[in-house]
């Protein structure tokens, strides 16, 4: 069900802007891995290459290659839409659809892949996937409401459930729990470590407590200055960025000193 | 400080509250006396022609054989303006906001907007002298091969100033009110669930149908409702173009007439009873424009729930 994604040498332009400079990086299959960095560094920017929606914003276009277990995503004739079908995203604050209730926005991006399946079959899908996204019980009662009455973190939750229900290779969160209060992160963070089980899991966060307890291994992104490209800094074992990093600015950032 | 600091010192702040409150009082007030001025004045000038004895109304058969007649063909004519122009201006709205570049979107919607500052009498012209002229064999043709429907029965009118003609004329009238506000709402559609389709693996259709269009029905329905507003209001094309006579079936013969340009072509000459009469006629076609509109809110708040406001 997961693949692994091999960054190789990559640019990513806004116009003729350069956002990410050069980043090389490589994330492995069913594991949770977290890229932390200040504001502006170009973490998200990088995260929404991973999945082609970088280029949904005019004049936005990447240079390099991203491996998705081998096969490059930005490879001649590969389809961004399929890309995103196999590479889930979760973004940062909870978008389910408005006008559809909480069972079709479970059903929105399966009804996009494949046309027919019974009514029994989405039934069970629904239950799954909210269950999945540890949902299942707080709406089991009201599929047919609308999603949006849900709080903020039952709607994180069910974008989570959207997201898994077409059964990705891997899901990109996008600082999932920045719009959320304490006991819904932790909800979510909860989600996360059961999701690692099947899917590769990428997250990209302000807090940095959050990335110590969800991930695995950990990225840490910086800029020289506004205007700057970012990069990547250092990558490893979430313990080690946290507790032995080997470059300085990572150790001035997870210790609070700047950032 | 004390607590007398927190009292507000009579000053500006408050007096301007008050100025603005009582200012968009009245705008709200004068909305509703000038409805009520006109209802009135309707009501009132129609009276005599709805007490008349029957045989003393145009057509001697009374008021009600006297308007229903052109109540249909203005509403003929305005759904026939509304089928065309609707998907057009849906279209070419949806295309302006998510399918062309920059560059040539901005120049289309302003020459959209241009079509809405051609004066109606320019539009009346153009289809009596022209488009009426052109479409003729056109008509010819439906007469000849799809004769068999009542509503493209033959003989069709040499002249093609039939209500087809008419109903093509206000669909290009009204096409630029709903081309604009469908393109300012589609732009309003929230960037956050256009990008949560993209996420899912949608195309960019799929994308508008499942982000875009549900967002922006309401919209559609009140720029829908606005282009309604003005195909039965609209009076000089219909009254250039249409060679109007009694009610027909077939929008391909001459015949038919709508209110507006009833009351247009009619109230010079008339006097009397007869003023009264077009005045009634105009009550009518102001209680038509009254219900669409509560239809069409009704329409909109059947699904509020799901409409995202909450």
């Amino acid at each position: 069900m997961s693949k692994r994604i091999d960054v190789k040498d990559l640019n990513v332009y806004y116009g003729n802007f350069l956002a990410v400079e050069d980043v090389s990086i490589n994330i492995e299959a069913k594991s949770v891995t977290a890229f932390i960095g200040p504001s502006g560094c170009g973490k998200s920017t990088f995260l929404r290459t991973l999945n082609r929606m970088h280029e949904v914003l005019p004049g936005a276009r990447v240079e390099g290659e991203v491996l998705l277990d081998g096969d490059n995503l930005y490879g001649p004739g590969v389809d961004p839409v399929t890309v995103r079908s196999q590479i889930g995203m979760v973004f940062q604050r909870p978008n389910p659809f408005p006008t559809m209730s909480i069972r079709d926005n479970v059903l929105a991006g399966v009804k996009l892949n494949n046309q027919k399946f019974s009514k029994g079959e989405a039934d069970t899908l629904v239950e799954r996937s909210l269950q999945g996204a540890n949902l299942w019980n707080e709406v089991k009662d009201r599929l047919e409401k609308p999603g949006s009455g849900l709080s903020g973190g039952q709607q994180q939750r069910l974008c989570i459930a959207r997201a898994i229900a077409v059964e990705p290779q891997v899901i990109l969160m996008d600082e999932p729990c920045s719009a959320l209060d304490p006991i819904s992160t932790l909800a979510i963070e909860d989600l996360i470590n059961e999701l690692k089980d099947q899917y590769t899991v990428v997250i990209v966060t302000h807090n940095m407590q959050q990335a110590a307890r969800v991930s695995d291994r950990t990225a840490f992104f910086n800029i020289a200055g506004t205007g700057k490209p970012g990069k990547l800094i250092e990558y490893g074992d979430t313990h080690t960025i946290f507790s032995n990093p080997t470059v300085k600015a990572t150790e001035d950032y997870v210790s609070g000193r700047f950032g | 400080m004390t607590a007398t600091s927190l009292r507000s010192p009579q000053g500006a702040g408050r007096t301007g509250d008050k100025i603005f409150s009582g200012a968009a009082l009245a705008a709200g007030c004068l909305i509703l006396a000038v409805l009520f001025g006109v209802a009135l004045f309707l009501v009132v000038q129609a009276i005599p022609a709805l007490t008349a004895p029957a045989d003393k109304i145009q057509g001697g058969a009374g008021f009600f054989p006297y308007i229903w007649p052109i109540v249909v063909g203005t509403l003929i004519a305005a759904v026939i303006a509304l089928v065309i122009a609707t998907p057009i201006a849906i279209g070419v709205a949806l295309f302006i906001s998510h399918f062309a570049p920059r560059q040539l979107a901005a120049g289309l919607g302003y020459v959209v907007d241009l079509l809405a500052a051609i004066p109606s009498v320019v539009y009346g012209a153009w289809g009596a002298a022209f488009l009426a002229k052109e479409i003729s064999p056109a008509y010819n043709w439906l007469a000849g091969n799809l004769g068999w429907l009542p509503i493209l029965q033959g003989p069709a009118s040499a002249t093609g100033k039939t209500i087809l003609t008419a109903g093509i004329v206000l669909s290009v009238m009204v096409l630029p009110i709903i081309t604009s506000l469908s393109r300012e709402i589609f732009l309003q559609a929230p960037k956050l669930h256009e990008e949560a389709a993209l996420a899912l693996g949608a195309t960019r259709w799929e994308m508008i149908k499942m982000a875009v269009l549900p967002f922006a029905r309401p919209g559609i329905i009140s720029a829908v409702m606005l282009g309604l507003g003005r195909a039965l209001g609209e009076t000089m094309a219909v009254a250039l173009v249409l060679s109007s006579g009694a009610l027909t079936a077939s929008l391909i013969q001459s015949g038919n007439q709508t209110i507006a340009a009833e009351i247009a072509l009619n109230f010079p000459e008339a006097s009397g009873l007869k003023v009264s009469t077009l005045i009634a006629a105009g009550l009518v076609l102001f209680v038509i424009t009254l219900c669409v509109n509560m239809i069409a809110r009704w329409i909109i708040t059947r699904h509020k729930e799901f409409s995202g406001a909450n």
